[in-house]
């Protein structure tokens, strides 16, 4: 049994500067806020992850014999509820952004401090009723909340899981409303627009998703919970209504939403691309306006989810279009990290591992994402498991694992601690081979006319359904992993240094962890951003000496 | 050279902005403050645009789709009382402005008053709200169980009485739910913007404003002025649909 | 996005520009401009204009906002773009939700 390593408990950090349950929850300082974030989507990603194994478990054998149909669809309902509202939207800002924003911009804080502790609540608040909901039995109506199922016919607790989703989503604009006004008016003097980080660059771009997109969401919710409450019919055919209607008003959000998923995922590799390239980024412009282009076509792409739900054909032909313009900036992006590394001087730590995994991963459902916009094929595949393939390899391939190798590039900064390199390694390479042998089957599975949100399926398709099951098996072995390793590290881990991978950027020269007020005295920020040529290499051993 | 502690200002200079209290210590100068707290109120009010657009963008289609219908039930609101409600919250922009104008001069008890009338004016506009939800209510005209609709659809009553057409309840029902979803959320932000300018008008008495510092009333006045804005908007789409017929 | 990184206290003199008070005067102007617009509004939906009345309503409603953004709100004395930024996005992105959503609705019955 190792030995607990002593910190220098001399220096204050934000960590020990101040103790009890009252100074975390009445906290306003944003690394705090981060890691109350962090307890609460890694609580609901394990919550979502369940549903995903026991979709998975039904999905063993060609019969529906594990749970009854109503119950299998309230099964699909709250995994994607819970994975997409309360861990992959929330996910990296509430986290990665709330803890790196105002240190890598040379501020003490965000511009509200005490709206981002709202924040938290709120999501708290959303979180406990979607928790209620599913102690209440459940929604089925799918996440998208179709109507007229959702308003009308549905016996299950649409009401509650809507308002769970409407609160969170405040607690979401919030937070981008937040990081906005810090970026525009707390940076430090010499921290021009053109030395950000990419990593700051991201959360903007997403940040402007979150407060344009989410009311829309929020009101068609209010919409929705009114028409079931009082029977209205504005989105009810019986009545004059049209649920076309809804889907318009959903998806004007929710196709921006998977933007709000993935653009800081983006961030976080362009950070470690440069940083064990030990090279400073291909086209920071083009990468900075990239985000940007992402965020605003985001917007207008939306239809290509109601491609067969009976759009004119002139619409569809308008968003198909439209959606192949979106996939641009990302393949941008793509290629500016591959001529990053080119040349460059690159090493495989896990953070390494995992950006190489996101790049391959997210080429792949971005790419089947333009197989889906493109109207002839989507016929076919639409509702298929082509799609749910799809969405994972970019939600999870992509997100995912951007979000983990930011946990781990960090994690030294957030904990002061070292995580062990090999069993990170290890792990990072689990995920890989449990993802691809989950949902790589789940392509052939639709191409095939394996529907999804089915529980039964004809028998041909079941070999491919066990793969995809045994896949998920090594996946989540692969995500306990780092949660039992990060825990280890914080009390037998080797305390970090300020920069164990020598990386540019004003987070890297504070103490691990940073001191409440961040800074001692502010920064003046005279250098350009990555700027790798100065730092040399990546140094071997990144220890401290123990502090007696 | 970047490895090194960064080049550093000496932190002593800032004392003297921190000696204003208003200021938090996060922030390095009043006007930084100021800007933040104004660039978060207007993101805040984009959010919104946003928020009332989803059920413009109800509203536009289905108006799009059942125009003659709601024409009609357009001609059951009264387009008097909707009028004055429209120079109602007019007048109380007006009250607003001189009100920050009030703060920005120092006057206390200007500040007050002009927070205190807007309150009033506040509270008018919401009593004809909820006279004619009453009198929708009398007459069924509240979307769900109850809801029953039996009117001509605009300028029939020029024709003969066996040829007059009647509207579509249906769509009838699905005007008055937008009405009500519209006006009601409206509603809404005028309640929360009337306790809003009680709790001001609590600090402004206090002394708690002044030129140093009015930033709360400045932007409580954007918010109230946006929703006046959304009014201006409602009035003539709701209230004024083929009236001239 | 022009707007500087934030000067030290040791640099700024809080050197903002000074904020704009408006006059009685101006704010009753626009006042009334606005109270003779809602008049006009009224009026001009008894006229019958056909498809323009619709579009004179929007109008007129539009004119209205504008003063409030304008005037009341401070917009045309602000020295701050960023200001105008956010409400040409949030009106741009509005706009996008309604017309690619009619863009639907307005061509269902070509064939």
């Amino acid at each position: 049994m190792a030995t607990a390593v002593p910190v220098d408990l001399e220096r204050e950090n934000y960590l020990n500067a101040g103790y009890g349950i009252k100074s975390w929850l009445l906290t306003r300082d944003h690394k705090r806020i981060a890691l109350l974030y962090l307890l609460t989507i890694t609580f609901f990603f394990f919550i979502g992850g369940f549903f995903a194994l026991l979709i998975r478990l039904e999905l063993l054998t060609p019969a529906g014999d594990l749970v009854q149909s109503d119950t299998y669809n309230k099964l699909f309902t709250m995994h994607g509820m819970v994975m997409i509202f309360f861990f992959l939207i929330p996910g990296v800002p509430a986290v990665l952004g709330n803890f790196l924003i105002p240190i890598m911009i040379g501020a003490k804080d965000l511009a509200f401090p005490r709206l981002n502790l709202l924040s938290w609540y709120l999501f708290v608040a959303g979180g406990l009723l979607m928790f209620y909901t599913i102690l209440a039995g459940g929604v089925d109506t799918g996440w998208t909340f179709y109507t007229p199922l959702s308003t009308e016919f549905a016996k299950t607790n649409v009401i509650t899981a809507a308002l769970g989703v409407f609160v969170a989503g405040f607690a979401s604009i919030l937070t981008g409303l937040n990081f906005i006004v810090t970026i525009h008016r707390m940076r430090a003097p010499g921290m021009t627009w053109n030395r950000l980080p990419l990593f700051v660059w991201s959360h903007y771009a997403t940040s402007i998703i979150q407060v344009l997109g989410t009311p829309v969401v929020a009101i068609t919710i209010v919409l929705v919970a009114l028409e079931r409450l009082f029977h209205l019919g504005v989105f009810n055919p019986a009545l004059g209504g049209d649920p076309l209607l809804f889907q318009h008003l959903f998806w004007f959000y929710s196709h921006p939403a998977v933007y709000i998923m993935i653009l800081p995922g983006m961030g976080i590799v362009s950070e470690i691309v440069c940083c064990f390239s030990r090279k400073r980024i291909f086209g920071y412009k083009a990468m900075a306006l990239a985000v940007l282009g992402i965020a605003v076509i985001g917007f207008l792409v939306w239809a290509h989810h109601m491609f067969v739900a009976g759009i004119s054909l002139y619409a569809a032909l308008v968003f198909s279009l439209l959606s192949y313009f979106v996939a641009v900036p990302s393949a941008i992006k793509v290629f500016n990290w591959t001529a990053t590394m080119y040349k460059g001087s690159i090493t495989y730590q896990t953070p390494m591992l995992y950006a190489f995994a996101f790049i391959g991963l997210f080429t792949i459902g971005g790419l089947t994402g333009l197989f889906l916009a493109c109207l002839g094929i989507d016929v076919h595949v639409t509702d298929t498991y082509f799609v749910v393939a799809h969405f994972h390899y970019v939600m999870v391939g992509g997100m995912v694992v951007a979000y983990l190798a930011g946990m781990h590039f960090w994690w030294p900064k957030i904990s002061g601690r070292m995580y062990p390199e090999a069993w990170g390694k290890l792990a990072a390479l689990i995920v890989f081979i449990g993802f691809n042998l989950t949902f790589f089957p789940q392509f052939l599975l639709g191409y095939m006319g394996m529907p999804r949100r089915y529980h039964a399926y004809p028998p041909e398709f079941q070999i491919l359904n066990v793969l995809s099951t045994a896949g998920a098996t090594v996946l989540a072995v692969g995500y306990l992993l780092p949660m039992v390793y990060f825990l280890w590290s914080m009390r037998y881990g080797p305390p970090a240094p300020p920069n164990p991978w020598n990386a540019a950027g004003l987070e890297w020269m504070i103490p691990s962890p940073p001191p409440t007020s961040n800074f001692e005295e502010q920064p003046v920020v005279t250098w350009e951003a990555y700027n790798y040529d100065e730092l040399g290499e990546i140094p071997q051993k990144q220890e401290v000496p123990v502090a007696h | 050279m970047p490895t090194s502690p960064v080049a550093a200002v000496s932190g002593h200079e800032n004392d003297h902005a921190h000696d204003n209290p208003a200021l938090l210590h996060h922030f390095a100068t009043e006007s930084q403050q100021k800007n933040a707290a104004s660039l978060g109120m207007w993101l805040f009010l984009a959010q919104e645009v946003m928020f009332f657009g989803g059920m413009f963008c109800a509203y536009l289609i289905y108006r799009y789709k059942y125009f003659a219908d709601f024409g009609s039930a357009s001609q059951q609101l009264d387009i008097k009382l909707g009028a004055i409600n429209t120079v109602v919250l007019i007048c109380s922009s007006l009250t607003v402005v001189l009100g920050v104008r009030a703060a920005q001069l120092g006057k206390r008890m200007a500040l007050v008053f002009w927070l205190l009338a807007t309150i009033v004016l506040g509270f008018v506009f919401l009593g004809i709200k909820a006279d004619e939800y009453a009198e929708k209510f009398e007459k069924h005209h509240v979307p769900g169980a109850s809801f029953s609709y039996h009117e001509l659809l605009p300028s029939q009553e020029k024709l003969p009485p066996e040829d007059r057409q009647y509207a579509n309840p249906h769509h009838a029902e699905m005007y008055f739910s937008l009405y009500f979803a519209m006006t009601g959320m409206h509603a809404v932000h005028m309640i929360i913007g009337v306790v809003l300018f009680a709790y001001l008008a609590w600090m402004a008495w206090r002394g708690r404003y002044g030129p140093h510092y009015y930033t709360p009333v400045e932007n409580a006045g954007l918010y109230w002025h946006f929703v006046d804005i959304v009014w201006i908007y409602l009035f003539p789409l709701l209230y004024l649909i083929d009236r001239h017929r | 996005m022009t707007d500087q990184p934030v000067p030290t206290a040791a640099t700024a003199q809080d050197n903002s520009p000074h904020e704009h008070i408006s006059s009685v005067g101006s704010s009753v102007a626009i006042w009334l401009a606005l109270l003779a617009f809602t008049g006009l509004t009224v009026g001009a939906a008894f006229v019958e204009l056909g498809p323009l009345n619709t579009v004179a309503a929007l109008v007129i409603a539009t004119c209205k906002a504008i003063l409030v953004v304008l005037f009341f709100m401070h917009v045309k004395y602000t020295h701050e773009k960023l200001t105008g930024l956010v409400i040409v996005s949030a009106i741009f992105f509005l706009f996008i939700l309604l017309s690619l959503s009619m863009a639907d609705y307005a061509t269902r019955l070509w064939r």
